[in-house]
């Protein structure tokens, strides 16, 4: 009876444990493929994870932003326009939740790519922020061609949401916030107009910035 | 003679109170009715860009309870709702000047969804008809060679 009781316990704590794991670290999106090197005269087994490619926009205040800006910072992005009448506001409502908690954070950025460029110019976009309250550099409105902006929305951010969703086409316009990783490895897809998904993508920037830092710590 | 004289004036009295009373409660029943209906337009409608609270966005898009406005503009609301507006416009002192997109609902749910938010959001402001949007509705005045209602809104403050 005690070692059942004991045994009990174990269970319990190892469950505990595993439900723990399983919080604190997210899935790697995209695909994925095993490369066989030799370091050292050992061959040993990588990982290559699906990245975001090569970009370069323009954001509200005239600056060029490449990937390379988003080096080793997690970021949120998303699409949208600012004459937008339909899910765009509920979104900017929720993405203001985003940057209120993370404005302050040098690791944090968030990225919104309009997919009206010929309307949204960068004096558009400029007051479109000013007039939602964002100022400094954590989120940036990007401008640039619309076939850029399409191709590595369909083929890049949106492959969670199409791995996760049955439905085809139209991801773009269906208000998905992406969370990208410091490696710019896809981590999670959250529909922007659902305020709960938006809190759990607020909770999981959260899981990155610890993953990096037990990394660092390693 | 003068017993059946009281109970006559009795009588007329409790009629009387008796049709002030049902006629308060009919009214109370339309205001609910139109009410619970507004919400629905309202969520359907209204809510991705005013909020499920009517706090609206920042400075792009107004709050619904700047009470006087809505008062001093009662007759405005029906053509906004229905064609739009376009130009800038004063809420709680703030300027807003982004467009609103036109609605295109029928008189009676611009009348549900008016009495909603005039009576939601700390607002207190009672029943908007369907006869007085459909009145209101003949008064539009639409901005030449466009959609848009010709603003003719009057400041709160």
């Amino acid at each position: 009876m005690r070692n059942l009781t004991i045994g009990f316990l174990l269970i319990a704590a190892f469950s505990t444990c595993k439900s723990n794991d399983s919080k604190t670290s997210l899935p790697i999106y995209g695909t994925r493929q095993a490369v066989t090197k030799i370091v050292d005269g050992k061959s040993v087994t990588d990982t290559i994870y699906q990245t975001i490619p090569k970009f370069k926009f323009v954001n509200q205040y005239g600056d060029s932003i490449s990937n390379k800006d988003l080096d080793g910072k997690i970021y949120v992005a998303d699409f949208f326009f600012t004459t937008c009448p339909s899910i765009c506001p509920q979104m900017a409502r929720n993405m203001l939740k985003v940057y209120g908690t993370y404005k302050n954070s040098a690791d944090v950025r968030i990225l919104s790519h309009s997919i009206d460029p010929k309307h949204d110019s960068v004096p558009v976009l400029k007051k479109y922020a000013d007039k939602l309250g964002v100022s400094g550099n954590t989120w940036w409105f990007l401008q640039g061609k619309k076939e850029d902006v399409y191709s590595i929305a369909e083929k890049n951010y949106l492959v969670a949401v199409k791995q996760d969703s049955s439905a085809a086409g139209g991801y773009v316009h269906q208000g998905y916030f992406v969370l990208v990783d410091q490696q710019k490895r896809v981590r999670g897809a959250y529909d922007g107009t659902e305020p709960k998904q938006v809190d759990q993508l607020i909770a999981d920037i959260k899981t990155l910035q610890a993953e990096a830092s037990s990394k660092t710590a390693q | 003679m003068k017993y059946s004289r009281i109970i006559a004036a009795i009588s007329t009295l409790s009629i009387a109170t008796l049709s002030i009373v049902s006629c308060e409660s009919n009214t109370s029943l339309e205001f609910k009715r139109y009410y619970s209906e507004g919400a629905e337009v309202y969520q359907t409608r209204c809510q991705n860009c005013h909020g499920n609270d009517g706090a609206g966005l920042s400075a792009l898009i107004p709050a619904l309870n700047d009470s006087t406005f809505l008062k001093k503009n009662k007759s405005s609301l029906a053509c906004a709702i229905r064609y739009g507006m376009k130009g800038a416009i004063t809420i709680n002192g703030k300027a807003y000047e982004e467009n609103m997109p036109a609605a295109e609902l029928a008189p009676m749910e611009i009348a549900q969804v008016i009495t909603y938010m005039n009576n939601s959001f700390g607002n207190q402001l009672g029943i908007v008809t369907m006869d007085e949007v459909e009145a209101d509705l003949k008064n539009c005045k639409l901005i030449p060679g466009s959609n848009y209602l010709q603003l003719i809104i009057k400041p709160s403050r």
